[in-house]
């Protein structure tokens, strides 16, 4: 085991804690925030994917884009530029089912005057 | 044709957020909303039904991977899969627009609705496009997150809960996705699906338990959205408390598109059953289909609530389309008989079809019921074939349809699952698939009885039948519902052959879709970087 596996056990700490939330809290603002902690678990495991020890910023210049031989040392010396273009995808995803999730939030205390999930009770069978 | 396809994203991304402009003038009655939104769903039906038969096909957004340039461009891809689910989606879309019309007017923020309804449609016609997996992920959001507003659109106690729950589980079941498609690029450093399928290919038995994993969490993902048991919990929740031409998209196609399809695809075009994890998937499948068609019915049997009824016949059905498409797997994967896998397939997708029509149809009566009759408990309604004879009519037509009647296209779809079943010497799940049709037919008795016949309870004795639009929506299903089964010869040609060949033969993909080579650096990145690292 060496130290480079420590950020992904991070990762899996992470997932871990945020789906015991959603599964066992009853509150749903405590219910929000375990979605939220297992999104950023989930795009940290996404970042790490793409994190090379050292690497550099993956903009290649016009003398490293010249031909195939430089650019593929270039690439070979930086971090991969797609996970991070994702993680950014579903950062604004998450943002959005989050902005959602609290505006329900909002709805139902003004429904029910609560945010235990236990004293919502309208929808059985 | 290529040229067209991203107009079936494009357009009702535009739409959808146009309407909110035109909603914006006072004194408006969403009107313009409205006539914006028919007009949109038109154009894309009539389009996806041009686009039948047409030969497989490919559009590279932006022209990215022209002859000189590295594939970091990204597809729309067209093949018969494809073309069958557009054609459903857009035609069930078109429907629940003009049901829309009429039916929305009582409730406020119509402009509104319009928006999130094309902001829906165009991420299913996006899913089923994408050529790469992490726009499957963007455009399911896309679609769901939309759908988690409709569903609270009434915003009553029920709606909200029923709208927090869904999207709490939806959120969680995107994010298993998410980390699928990290796992999946991580060991082919690929996203774009034909080249992933190739890369599997030819990683062959060196792929490592990192592909089990990912398959898990596609499987937990996708399934969770089409609401398979045992992840089916928010399904009855949701559905029902849609209005109701949401409920009909929600049930007749959003599990369809961002559910089942994907998980069909993702099985058959990018993992590919000829490994030894093949038979292993597609007995997956068939444990989850057999499961969710069984639990479903006998939940469905006990409900007075018309549209939760009907939602867990949902879960019940799916599982007919999840156990025939496990059974084709099962036998490909096993180099069984072709003809069987291709039957058992085949009845599968052709299930898939039918049931967007009849429990789009089903929704919209229930919907037109309770527009009229002020209720949906199937206690308290009665005799609406004497008050509202055409909502009853299509009704009947739906449930007998659903129940498997002939010459109704339900029981041309389920009994080729039967019998697909049957021949690939699955014959307790053959018989288990008919009993679950016995029992479904018997619900739908329940239906009738307490719902269509007898006198007309005091209460509702003078309602009305629904305006025409509504009207309308409800006659044009139905009549897709005979002749989706009494022309069976006629349409599965263009409509279900080509799509069942893509699951058969699912190579096909790879050759079709796969990017030009590229004589610059490595496909990707990642491919580049291990090159050059011992």
């Amino acid at each position: 085991m060496t130290l480079t596996a420590l950020p992904y056990l991070l990762a899996l700490a992470l997932m871990i804690i945020g789906l015991y939330v959603v599964v066992a809290k009853k509150n749903i603002i405590k219910i929000i925030l375990g979605v939220a902690i297992l999104d950023y678990a989930v795009n940290l495991f996404l970042l790490l994917l793409g994190y090379r020890d050292g690497g550099t910023a993956p903009i290649a210049s016009p003398q490293q884009a010249a031909s195939s031989d430089t650019l593929a040392t270039f690439a070979a010396g930086s971090v991969d530029p797609v996970p991070q273009a994702l993680v950014l995808t579903s950062i604004v995803i998450g943002l959005g089912c989050l902005a959602l999730m609290v505006s329900l939030a909002i709805r139902l205390h003004e429904k029910f005057g609560t945010f235990d999930m236990t004293r919502i009770r309208e929808l059985k069978g | 044709m290529t040229t067209w396809l991203p107009l079936f994203v494009i357009l009702p991304l535009a739409a959808g957020f146009l309407t909110p402009l035109a909603g914006r003038r006072p004194g408006e009655s969403g009107g313009a909303a409205r006539g914006l939104a028919l007009l949109v769903g038109a154009v894309l039906l009539a389009g996806s039904i041009a686009l039948l038969g047409s030969e497989p096909a490919v559009y590279w957004i932006g022209g990215w991977p022209g002859a000189d340039r590295p594939s970091v461009g990204l597809s729309l891809v067209c093949d018969g899969l494809t073309q069958m689910l557009l054609v459903t989606v857009n035609a069930i879309a078109f429907c629940a627009l003009l049901y829309s019309w009429s039916y929305i007017q009582r409730y406020t923020g119509r402009a509104l609705y319009y928006c999130l309804f094309l902001l829906m449609l165009a991420g299913m016609n996006a899913v089923v496009l994408a050529g790469d997996l992490f726009n499957v992920f963007v455009f399911m959001e896309v679609a769901v997150i939309c759908s988690y507003a409709l569903v609270a659109f009434g915003v009553e106690r029920a709606e909200l809960e029923a709208a927090f729950k869904y999207v709490v589980l939806g959120s969680v079941s995107s994010l298993f996705v998410l980390l699928g498609i990290a796992l999946i690029y991580n060991l082919t450093g690929q996203l774009n699906m034909a080249l992933v399928a190739e890369r599997l290919g030819a990683l062959g038995t060196e792929r490592g338990p990192a592909v089990w994993l990912a398959a898990g969490c596609f499987i937990m993902g996708f399934g969770l959205k089409a609401a398979m048991v045992p992840f089916h919990a928010w399904l009855p929740d949701a559905h029902p408390s849609a209005p109701a031409p949401i409920s009909a998209m929600l049930s007749g196609v959003v599990i369809k598109a961002v559910g089942v399809y994907v998980v069909c695809r993702i099985l058959f075009n990018v993992f590919g059953l000829n490994t030894p994890a093949g038979a292993l998937y597609a007995n997956v499948l068939i444990v989850l289909g057999t499961l969710s068609m069984v639990i479903g019915v006998f939940l469905a049997i006990g409900q007075w609530d018309f549209k939760r009824l009907l939602a867990y016949h949902s879960i019940s059905q799916m599982g007919y389309v999840f156990l025939a498409v496990g059974v084709g797997a099962a036998v490909l994967a096993t180099d069984g008989p072709r003809p069987i896998a291709a039957l058992a397939i085949f009845g599968g997708l052709f299930h898939l079809v039918n049931h967007a029509t009849f429990k789009s149809l089903l929704f919209l009566c229930s919907g037109s019921a309770e527009y009229a009759a002020g209720t949906r408990d199937l206690h308290e309604l009665g005799g609406l074939k004497y008050t509202m004879p055409t909502t009853a009519g299509c009704c009947r037509v739906a449930a007998l349809s659903i129940a498997g009647v002939p010459p109704f296209n339900g029981f041309w779809s389920k009994l080729i699952i039967v019998v697909a079943t049957a021949m690939a010497g699955y014959w307790i799940l053959a018989a288990l698939a008919a009993f679950v049709s016995f029992m479904t037919l018997l619900s739908f008795l329940k239906v009738q009885r307490y719902a269509l016949e007898g006198p007309p309870p005091e209460r509702i004795r003078a309602i009305h039948e629904t305006p025409v639009p509504m009207r309308l929506a409800m006659i044009g299903l139905a009549t897709a519902c005979v002749l989706l089964g009494v022309l069976v010869p006629l349409h599965r040609a263009r409509l279900i052959d080509p799509a069942t060949r893509t699951l058969t033969e699912p190579r096909l993909y790879v050759e079709r879709f796969r990017p030009p080579d590229q004589p610059h650096m490595g496909t990707t990145w990642a491919a580049a970087v291990k090159e050059l690292q011992p």
